[in-house]
């Protein structure tokens, strides 16, 4: 994998990192056993009992995202193209998590499914809901194999352990502590990493700052002036024309590819499901979009930071590939420059945990959807809960032995490229299923027909984008490097995506309205879509429109200074 | 659903790293350290940060001792 390559990266650990890490993992394990004991039903182990209040689930919802490809990925596109990767954040994340808690989450939590794919059924009955939950259930063990992978490689370049131990234990710890506690244990772990990235990023960034002068003396060494302003980011998208590359940015990734990802992916929407109100089902996304419009402050101006003062990463931006590092090799470049021993461990540990979060993420939804959606549903019906608790078990176990599996796959594939690939392919699917999630939600003349027709016509047209746009297929008909390509693609998928299911709703027959309440807007009553304004949900300060509208607010704000 | 409290873990782990820090910070840092971080006592300060983390979290979940919600009836199975 290119994440790291030849250059030394080996961080010079002493014994108190290793206690750090240590004592870390020694927590982390002792979540899982402790959580084991609050699970007495399928429900607790797979969706922590409906129990979660609203700052744990929010924090997790943002945390189960802030794994490998987050971390190591904006930080390289931090080094590599400057301000403009702030978009990802602010334009790319925050609108969509204010709409699916406003908007979406009334649909989901109160129709009281357990999950993405459940929805999908009582919408639009098996066919959707079976193409959904397969491709789901698939898609996960893929990325928790890279994301195993991913974690492998750094700790065989951060500590020098063979890759398949690597892969093996951190696939062990994992497997421990979700099967033990279940999705409370994952969500847990997912906040307590979120609070040791922050340590880890933050230390990193002052250091990084004061070595390099400040905001002012970023601002006095980054040659490309064009890499310090947010729009149009022509180089990010690829698109040439300054116009079409914010269209792009807006539409593409702003409304269809992010939209898609933060309102139908159940491994996030899985974290507000598990909270214990409808109001706090709500506020989840909207309090995890708080902390995802400021942490590009420790993500990105470290990618920055490196291209100025790291001496490796300099002579790749000026174009010399020589160096033997890449732009993914940021934050352990910047760790071995900047970081003594003691706070060392602590960044270590923080990688390490981010990535390990990112894989239990998978495997946490992976075993929701298999019991209830694949078993319960299409294979042994109506067995006592217990039965069910056991399956939720096993479909951990099974996930992560298939996790490691897929994780040696990817090391066989050589890592980066496959990492790519399946991101673009699982965007492809989540544009169209949000086209066909929000028109069924707010049209109820759409039929099941339409359902599964609407959702396999968008993603072929996804493919088929993506088909003629990628070089190494050979028929490149069409140019666009960057990520103007899955914007594209994305964008008309859902386009093709509404049009069709529109038609084919139009000559094939609906069902009958008494089938659709809590599930369409116009037949579910303001009462239930309302959330609890007493006890835990009082205040104004817990109102989700007003916080919805403060984040939107601040992020307007950010771009005002930093656009 | 029993569910323990996650602020007491996270009081527990940022206070214990807090501490440790404090001490390299104060009686282990050597001008090599210093020099690698541009002059500033890192470890120091870092560690003092996560001690002041963990006394939040220990106050709010000493003050408001409420954290989940343990009396919730089950939901009615699908």
């Amino acid at each position: 994998m290119s994440i790291l390559a030849e250059a030394d990266l080996r961080l010079d650990a002493g014994p108190i990192d290793y206690a750090l890490l240590i004592i870390y993992f020694v927590v982390v394990l002792g979540i899982g056993v402790m959580a084991r004991r609050s699970v007495s039903s399928s429900l607790d182990f797979l969706l922590s009992g409906r129990s979660l209040p609203a700052w744990v689930t929010g924090l997790a919802f943002i945390s189960a995202n802030l794994g490998a490809l987050e971390l190591m990925g904006m930080t390289a596109n931090g080094a590599q193209y400057g301000l403009a990767t702030v978009h990802y954040y602010w334009i790319g994340a925050i609108p969509a998590m204010v709409f699916l808690g406003l908007v979406m989450m009334p649909f989901y939590y109160g129709s009281k499914v357990r999950s993405v794919p459940e929805f999908m059924r009582r919408r639009f009955g098996k066919p959707a809901h079976l193409v959904n939950a397969i491709s789901f259930a698939v898609a996960q063990i893929l990325i928790a194999g890279i994301n195993l992978f991913a974690l492998a490689v750094i700790i065989d370049a951060l500590l020098g352990w063979p890759l398949p131990v690597s892969i093996c234990v951190a696939a062990l710890v994992v497997l421990a502590y979700t099967t033990l506690g279940g999705l409370s244990a994952a969500i847990y772990n997912e906040v307590l990493q979120f609070f040791v990235i922050v340590a880890a990023l933050a230390p990193l960034t002052i250091v990084g700052l004061i070595k390099v002068g400040g905001w002012q003396g970023i601002v006095e060494k980054v040659t490309d002036q064009e890499q310090l302003s947010a729009w149009p980011a022509t180089e990010l998208t690829g698109i040439n024309s300054p116009v079409w590359s914010v269209v792009g940015l807006v539409f593409g990734l702003g409304f269809v590819l992010s939209f898609g990802y933060w309102t139908t992916n159940f491994a996030e929407v899985q974290r507000a499901m598990s909270a214990k109100s409808m109001s706090a089902a709500k506020r989840t996304p909207i309090i995890g979009a708080y902390p995802k419009a400021l942490i590009p402050a420790i993500i990105i101006i470290p990618g920055i930071i490196a291209a100025l003062i790291v001496p490796e990463m300099a002579q790749l931006k000026s174009g010399d590939t020589s160096g033997g590092v890449a732009y993914n090799d940021v934050l352990p470049l910047l760790m071995r420059d900047l970081l003594p021993n003691g706070i060392l461990g602590i960044a270590i540990t923080g990688l390490l945990a981010s990535f390990m979060a990112g894989v239990a993420a998978n495997v946490s939804s992976f075993n929701t959807v298999f019991t209830y959606d694949l078993w319960q549903d299409y294979v042994k019906k109506d067995r006592p809960d217990e039965y069910y608790l056991r399956v939720g078990r096993l479909a951990t176990v099974g996930a992560c032995v298939l996790a490691i599996g897929t994780a040696f796959i990817a090391a066989a594939l050589g890592g980066s490229n496959i990492m790519d690939y399946i991101q673009a392919l699982f965007s492809f699917f989540n544009a169209p299923l949000f086209a066909t999630f929000i028109l069924g939600m707010f049209w109820k003349r759409m039929t099941p027909t339409a359902g599964w027709v609407g959702l396999l016509a968008g993603t072929f047209t996804a493919i088929f984008i993506y088909a003629i746009s990628e070089p190494s297929f050979g028929i490149e008909l069409l140019e666009l490097p960057g990520q103007g390509a899955s914007f594209l693609g994305a964008g008309l998928a859902f386009v093709v995506d509404i049009v069709v299911s529109v038609a084919v709703s139009l000559v094939t027959r609906p069902k009958p309205d008494s089938e659709l309440g809590g599930l369409v807007y116009s037949l579910t009553p303001k009462a239930d879509r309302a959330h609890g304004t007493t006890g835990e949900d009082a205040g104004w300060y817990r109102s989700p429109a007003l916080l919805g509208g403060g984040v939107l607010a601040l992020t307007t704000v950010l771009y005002f200074i930093f656009g | 659903m029993r569910l323990f409290d996650l602020r007491l873990i996270i009081a527990f782990l940022f206070g214990l790293y807090g501490v440790v820090l404090v001490v390299i910070g104060l009686g282990f840092t050597s001008d090599d350290d210093l020099k690698k971080a541009e002059g500033v006592n890192i470890n120091l300060w870092a560690g003092i940060a996560m001690a002041v983390l963990a006394a939040v979290f220990a106050a709010w979940a000493t003050l408001r001792p409420q954290f989940a919600d343990t009396d919730k009836q089950p939901l009615k199975e699908l």
